[in-house]
């Protein structure tokens, strides 16, 4: 497609009918319970939450999780037994078995329903089992999938503590050798400390990566200078990192907008509104916007850049040129899309369930000057899409890839059309410089795999469908 | 409340949802919240289905919490019938519209004003009965919908068909080997002279379903799904059933001179004992192999199975009955229809569970720390975590138990595919117990490569740290791609932003 021509247009926001599909915001513990090592996650909800969970969790279900369903019965429907004491029984139990350092109540649409008091009930609870039990309403009717992830920092933004923390002596103890270790470590760190950082307020980041990618991206600030105090959430709760009144927040994932505003809100911080680090483009500019908060100059990120775009060519090479269409589930559209128009794509529409233009503004900044440096027009974004009428586009425009859940994908392919599972760029690592490669390697992959089959003359394995 | 990590038997919906997609051209309309269609992405990804599931969420929102669901359920449907023209559209409750006690069957009266299609409404209760049940239910729902339809407008086929013929019920989609299981009982009908009339739900269309007495009896080959049918044209057309699951050499056998009593109650005359003893003693190998010196090996080894009441009794009278294999303990988590279970299975295994706790299966397990386990993949991981070779025989399963080649578990095939099945469990855990007493296989110190461990350079403890972070797997070959990578560079301390690097640079 060349539009070089085309005058620049803003972009263009749609809002559908919201029949999507799209995993249910509970989901978050899964990857929560394992970022967080000494939490346990208790969802209280339904047979139906449980299926969704032990279903789309896989294999992960047989590693001991730390998460658990309270599934109610018709009883507490009906208020013939007590929430509190039922709760009660079952954190006991937890405790006796896991002793975690923290319970993370997940509230879900019966409890929304049936109105059970979740967040009354936890610090009453608390004080009697000693336990810390933060509530989180990660639920259907409001939330769509990386939300529930939002939903859980938000509640525990309110549990970082606002000075360096004076260990309690039963916690000193369980994590007597963690600690010596951390002890060691933070020595070493004061020393080198003093001549790598520039001076600058605190600053915390948040949302949860995977601890690879923390230190990546904790490395690349240390290069500007930047010392990241803390990272909501951390290893382990109990070492929340301290926010207090004035310290700087950033974040790096596009659906944590609940999250931002409670930090901006109740903890009166300041919010860094920068681009997300997905893709070297999202990086760098998000190193940018770090350092010029901080009034520092940033260094060599220009060829830092640029020596990761020509480590990509090869990848760039399959994509350039090709359409790609986001039918919307987790939120990361916006950014993806606009990575991928710089490598050369044309995204004809994106999809997403939810749109915080002000969280997602220096991004979506970002993604309309991408399209107007490479020539391409500006996506329909689609908030809230209508997955029937989608499908009717996608068949109408037959994009070269279309980036869909998993109850699309297959169908889809039947009829020829190139897909991508949504759901692996949540769990992959695709954030920062290192991990650029990563996101092509999933987006290209459906490509090399169909290029392999090309001529086997295979492209529609479903009969035609008699048009109506 | 409960504490629960597992659960065998998912909720009602999903009963319902794998009866009306099995059949053809019928659409499900869930009340739900978002992200409750997961029903979709387990038909697409475990069944692989080539098109989109029949179903779609009419999602319960804040709006519709506040003020009702009003016209958005009605205009869904409505919607449907014009996008999808389907022949019947089942609008299915949840657990969220349960407790919000709207009256759905109003909706569906006031859709059916517009829709050309039929419209239902699932009569399940979400707190009351489960998966199997609920799936049982619907299929009745529709099959007594359709012949009332049929009924009132004269067009009830009458008069059974001119040769003997049966009904195949209960073969739904998500039901494990159903589809190879069909195929085998075809088979078999095929082999007995027996015309098959109609084959429910799977692939049937609801318009046939008003030829369902044509048929001389009924077959029910499963115990949880399509009984509830069976008994309504029994009751409705006095139409036979037969509900002897065809799973192994003897339950077969029964299962086809039972099929010959009905028919020859009906007046033909039919004699399947030849048919039965050529299969058993030259076509099945099952028998044979009951025979041969490998089964006599496994004489007394100790097993424990679990599953669903068709696969876990079924199992049991093979294991113990066929292979002369010492079941220990039989289970089910089917514990609603728990006495006919135990009247299955009591003479052929020395304790019976009925638990839906997969914790008291799994203590079960390691108490009494069988040679194999029959049972569903949660069995499966118990055993790899006991080294206990384990054989799935019944949901819940993964993408690897819808397997494309061809698996029945019922008819003389089957008997086949289940030999097998146990045979290679049991010579699996042999193998096992060899390796152990002899050390391991003798040739591991002549496969391991010669990469030297030792190298020049330095790792510093962050460097380590980040490395160790990196899946065992791949952890080798990342540690050589940043040492050749630090060496080429002449680096001598590897840090964890050498180790980056070294990614970037090489897409290691």
């Amino acid at each position: 497609m060349t539009l070089a021509d085309t005058p620049p247009q803003a972009l263009d926001f749609e809002c559908e009918t919201g029949n999507y599909h799209t995993f249910c915001p509970i989901s978050c513990v899964a990857w929560l319970y394992q970022k967080i090592e000494d939490s346990f996650f208790l969802v209280i909800g339904t047979k139906t939450c449980g299926y969704f969970l032990q279903n789309a969790m896989g294999v992960m279900i047989f590693a001991e999780p730390r998460y658990a369903m309270a599934e109610l019965e018709e009883g507490d429907i009906s208020a013939q037994l007590n929430d509190y004491e039922e709760l009660k029984r079952l954190c006991l139990q937890i405790k006796r078995d896991r002793n975690p350092s923290v319970i993370v109540w997940i509230g879900t649409c019966t409890t929304e329903i049936i109105k059970m008091d979740l967040e009354g009930l936890a610090p009453q609870l608390e004080a009697e089992i000693g336990i810390p039990i933060v509530t989180a309403r990660a639920n259907g009717l409001d939330y769509a999938f990386t939300q529930g992830e939002d939903t859980v920092l938000a509640a525990m933004a309110h549990r970082c503590p606002t000075r360096a923390p004076e260990a309690e002596a039963e916690k000193e103890e369980r994590n007597a050798i963690a600690k010596l270790l951390n002890f060691g470590r933070k020595q070493e760190e004061v020393i080198a400390e003093a001549s790598e950082y520039a001076d600058h307020p605190p600053l915390v980041m948040f949302g949860s990566l995977p601890d690879p990618v923390v230190t990546q991206l904790t490395l690349e600030l240390k290069r500007q200078g930047i010392k990241v105090s803390g990272w909501l959430p951390s290893k382990r709760y109990t070492e929340l990192p301290v926010i207090a009144q004035d310290y700087y927040v950033c974040g790096v994932n596009p659906f944590l907008s609940r999250t931002a505003s409670t930090l901006m809100r109740r903890r009166k911080c300041k919010l860094i509104g920068a681009p997300f680090p997905i893709g070297p483009d999202g990086t760098r500019a998000w190193l940018e916007k770090i350092c010029s908060v901080f009034g520092i100059e940033p260094q060599g990120l220009e060829e830092r850049e640029a020596k990761i775009w020509a480590a990509l060519e090869d990848y760039l090479q399959l994509i350039r040129g090709k359409s790609v269409y986001f039918m919307g589930d987790n939120l990361l559209e916006v950014s993806l899309a606009r990575f991928l128009v710089r490598c050369g794509m044309v995204v004809p529409e994106i999809g997403i369930p939810y749109m915080d233009k002000r969280y997602q503004g220096a991004e979506l900044a970002l993604l309309e000057k991408t399209c107007h440096e490479m020539g391409v027009p500006t996506p329909k974004i689609i908030e809230k899409p209508d997955n029937y009428n989608q499908i009717q586009r996608i068949k109408a425009s037959q994009p070269d890839l279309v980036i869909t859940g998993m109850a699309h994908a297959n169908p889809l392919e039947a009829r020829g059309i190139n897909t991508k599972w949504s759901v692996e760029f949540t769990f992959a690592q695709i954030h920062g410089f290192t991990n650029a490669r990563d996101i092509l390697e999933l987006v290209t992959r459906p490509l090399r795999r169909n290029t392999s089959l090309k001529d086997l003359g295979w492209d529609k394995l479903v009969k035609e469908e008699a048009i109506v | 409340m409960k504490l629960a990590y597992w659960m065998y038997a998912g909720p009602a919906h999903i009963g319902t949802l794998r009866i009306s997609s099995s059949f053809k051209n019928v659409h499900a309309i869930m009340h739900a919240p978002i992200g409750d269609d997961y029903f979709n992405v387990m038909r697409s990804m475990l069944e692989r289905d080539r098109d989109f599931t029949p179903v779609t969420i009419s999602s319960v929102d804040r709006t519709v919490l506040a003020r009702g669901s009003q016209e958005k359920v009605v205009n869904n449907i409505t919607r449907k019938d014009v996008e999808e023209r389907p022949d019947l559209v089942v609008l299915t409750p949840t657990c969220t519209s349960s407790i919000l006690q709207e009256d759905l069957q109003n909706f569906v009266e006031r859709a059916q004003m517009d829709a050309k299609s039929d419209v239902m409404l699932a009569d399940v209760n979400h707190y009351r009965v489960n998966e199997l049940q609920a799936a049982d239910r619907t299929l009745e729902q529709i099959v007594q919908f359709y012949i009332a339809k049929a009924r009132k407008r004269g067009e009830l086929s009458e008069g059974k068909t001119e040769k003997p013929s049966v009904n195949i019920i209960g073969i739904t989609s998500l039901g494990f080997h159903n589809h190879h299981d069909c195929t085998e009982l075809k088979r078999l009908m095929t082999d007995l002279g027996i015309e098959v009339n109609e084959i429910i739900p799977e692939g049937a269309s609801v318009e046939n379903l008003k030829n369902l007495p044509r048929a001389w009896f009924n077959l029910v080959p499963y115990r949880e799904v399509g009984l509830m049918a069976a008994r309504y044209l029994e009751a409705e057309f006095g139409t036979p059933y037969v509900d002897i699951t065809p799973m192994g050499v003897v339950e077969t056998a029964r299962c086809i001179r039972k099929i010959q009593t009905v028919l020859n109650a009906q007046g033909v005359d039919v004699n399947y004992e030849d048919f039965v003893e050529n299969q058993t003693l030259h076509v099945s190998q099952a028998a044979w192999f009951s025979r041969s010196i490998d089964c006599q090996n496994l004489t007394g080894k100790k097993a424990v199975v679990f599953g669903d009441n068709t696969h876990a009794a079924a199992m049991t009278k093979i294991l113990a009955r066929e292979m002369g294999i010492h079941v220990v303990l039989a289970g089910t988590y089917c514990k609603y229809d728990e006495q006919w279970f135990r009247e299955q299975v009591s003479e052929y295994c020395d304790e019976v569970l009925i638990s839906d706790d997969n914790g008291a299966i799994a203590d079960a397990i390691a108490r009494i720390e069988p040679s194999a386990i029959f049972g569903t993949q949660m069995e499966r991981h118990v055993g790899k975590r006991l080294s206990i070779p384990c054989g799935v025989i019944a949901a819940p399963v993964h993408i690897q138990d819808f397997p494309i080649g061809y698996k029945p578990f019922v008819g003389y095939e089957g008997t086949n595919q289940i030999a097998d099945l146990v045979y290679n469990s049991f010579t699996l855990g042999m193998e096992d117990h060899l390796l152990e007493i002899f050390g391991g296989h003798d040739t591991k110190e002549v496969i391991t490569k010669g990469v030297s461990a030792d190298s020049d350079l330095n790792w510093s403890k962050d460097g380590l740290a980040e490395l160790n972070k990196i899946p065992g797997f791949v952890r080798g070959k990342v540690k050589r791609n940043t040492e050749k990578f630090a060496r080429e560079r002449d680096i001598s301390q590897i840090t964890a932003e050498v180790l980056y690097a070294a990614k970037e640079a090489v897409g290691a």
